[in-house]
């Protein structure tokens, strides 16, 4: 039998299976943990921390933020591992995908649906039973498998007060790599790097130094934009460059809404503008509202430090351009 | 939050919430992660996130649940009555970024009187969190 038929064997002995023992919250529910929750979550709604308000709210007294639900009977510190033995069928199941190096794991969705909000004094059990366990799945974090569990939740009387749907992915981290250098995942994203190549590189150094240059053509002094080996009007490989003077009109445009790539503002105006030197160039324009961009619009270069590498040819409406738009 | 709670009959199919951002600041990550007994080391050690190929701590899910709860609550009011939240977690919320929620009711049960509301929550990496959230109201 090959390692991974009988991973899967291993895997199908847990669907289906209670994790172990319904867990007892160790603490009843109480107004100190719910303050600290309110508190740090700067939720103001008084019917969790005002006595008085409370009881003359919907619920007649004081009541725990719905929300809170999992946190009465949460593991607390032993969440922080220690290498002791599995403490229940999950920890175990979760123990057997790290060693098959599924060692990481995010929590992608929960559903909890109230049969009531939980009071002062409730005492809070939970009885967990894992549903399903997918085959191997690609995502963004790397390739793993998502767990899904059901939680019911009931109070001292054995009355269900919630239950909750939770998926966790397990998964192989796909880039362990940047464990040992913080640097490789950027805290903030940023737009997409240019391609840059031979034959555009020059191109690129002139941004870098605030110009834009334009191709020419050294046999026929065509110019053109984006930067080619061959001119297409006389197919002549020699060519050098002049400086655009930056003033150009609005050629056609676009604002994009979606999808929200990571590193850009939205909407975002996308242009073609169309210098004054005759080549067209795609950009952004900037400073003035996305649905002000016209066609024919008077826009003037501006080179634009977008973050601490990246300097981009970027497009203002000349002054009073934007108005006489609308 | 208003002293008012929303009436069921006030509110329209297609009703948009205000917005409200949330500063990502470590203190809400390691803080929410603190209050809601989550001890796992993602979410207070930076080491241990670093080798989960994150920039830093990271916010749990627990923290993302009470934060959809409270925007929904903040705009209908102190009597409304959650009774279901369903979330997909997407982008992770790391500190120094913002998460902005905005949400629209997309249903309205008139024998319940309640409300379904989509909500979003965005960072500057995308949708941190998307889901629907069911509130009933006076």
């Amino acid at each position: 039998m090959s390692n991974s038929e009988e991973l899967e064997r291993a895997l199908a002995r847990y669907v289906g299976a209670e994790i172990g023992p319904p867990a007892v919250g160790p603490d009843l529910v109480n107004a100190p943990m719910v303050r600290h929750w309110c508190e740090i979550l700067g939720d103001a709604n008084p019917v969790y921390t005002d006595p008085d308000v409370a009881a003359r709210s919907v619920h007649g007294g004081l009541v725990a933020p719905p929300t809170m639900l999992q946190v009465w009977t949460m593991a607390g510190v032993a969440l922080a591992g220690g290498g002791g033995p599995a403490a229940d069928l999950q920890q175990e199941l979760h123990a057997l995908l790290s060693e098959h190096g599924y060692t990481s794991v995010v929590a992608t969705n929960c559903e909890q649906v109230y049969d009531r909000y939980l009071r002062p004094d409730d005492r809070v059990t939970a009885t967990t039973v894992i549903e399903a366990i997918s085959p191997e799945k690609t995502t963004g974090l790397g390739t793993g498998r998502f767990i899904d569990t059901r939680t019911t939740y009931r109070d001292a009387k054995g009355e269900r007060v919630a239950w909750m749907t939770f998926r966790v992915l397990k998964f192989k981290p796909a880039q362990p790599a940047q464990a040992a250098s913080p640097a490789a995942a950027p805290a903030k994203p940023r737009r997409l790097r240019p391609l840059r190549s031979h034959d555009n590189d020059w191109w690129w150094q002139g941004v870098a130094r605030g110009d834009l240059l334009i191709q020419r053509c050294a046999e026929c002094g065509t110019l053109r934009h984006p930067p080619r080996p061959m001119c297409g009007a006389c197919q002549s490989l020699r060519w050098d460059s002049v400086a655009a003077s930056g003033r150009g009109v609005v050629y056609s445009h676009v604002v994009m809404h979606h999808p929200p790539i990571p590193g850009y503002g939205f909407p975002l105006a996308v242009a073609l503008v169309e210098l004054e030197e005759g080549t067209r160039i795609v950009s952004n324009v900037v400073g003035c509202a996305p649905d002000a961009v016209r066609i024919g619009m008077p826009v003037q270069l501006e080179m634009q430090d977008v973050d601490e590498e990246l300097r981009l040819p970027l497009f203002r409406p000349v002054s009073g351009a934007a108005e006489e738009a609308r | 939050m208003s002293g008012e709670t929303l009436r069921f009959d006030a509110v329209r199919d297609g009703d948009r919430l205000p917005e409200l951002a949330i500063p990502l600041t470590a203190t809400l990550i390691v803080g929410g992660a603190i209050v809601s007994r989550d001890f796992t080391p993602v979410h207070h050690e930076r080491a241990a996130a670093q080798a989960q190929g994150m920039s830093d701590v990271f916010m749990n899910i627990l923290t993302t649940n009470g934060l959809v709860g409270r925007y929904v609550t903040d705009w209908a009011g102190r009597d409304a009555v959650l009774q279901r939240v369903a979330i997909k977690l997407g982008a992770p919320n790391l500190p120094g970024d913002t998460m902005t929620f905005s949400g629209r009711v997309v249903a309205r049960d008139e024998t319940e009187r309640a409300v379904d509301v989509e909500i979003t929550g965005a960072n500057a990496w995308g949708h941190h969190v998307t889901g629907t959230v069911r509130v009933r109201l006076p």
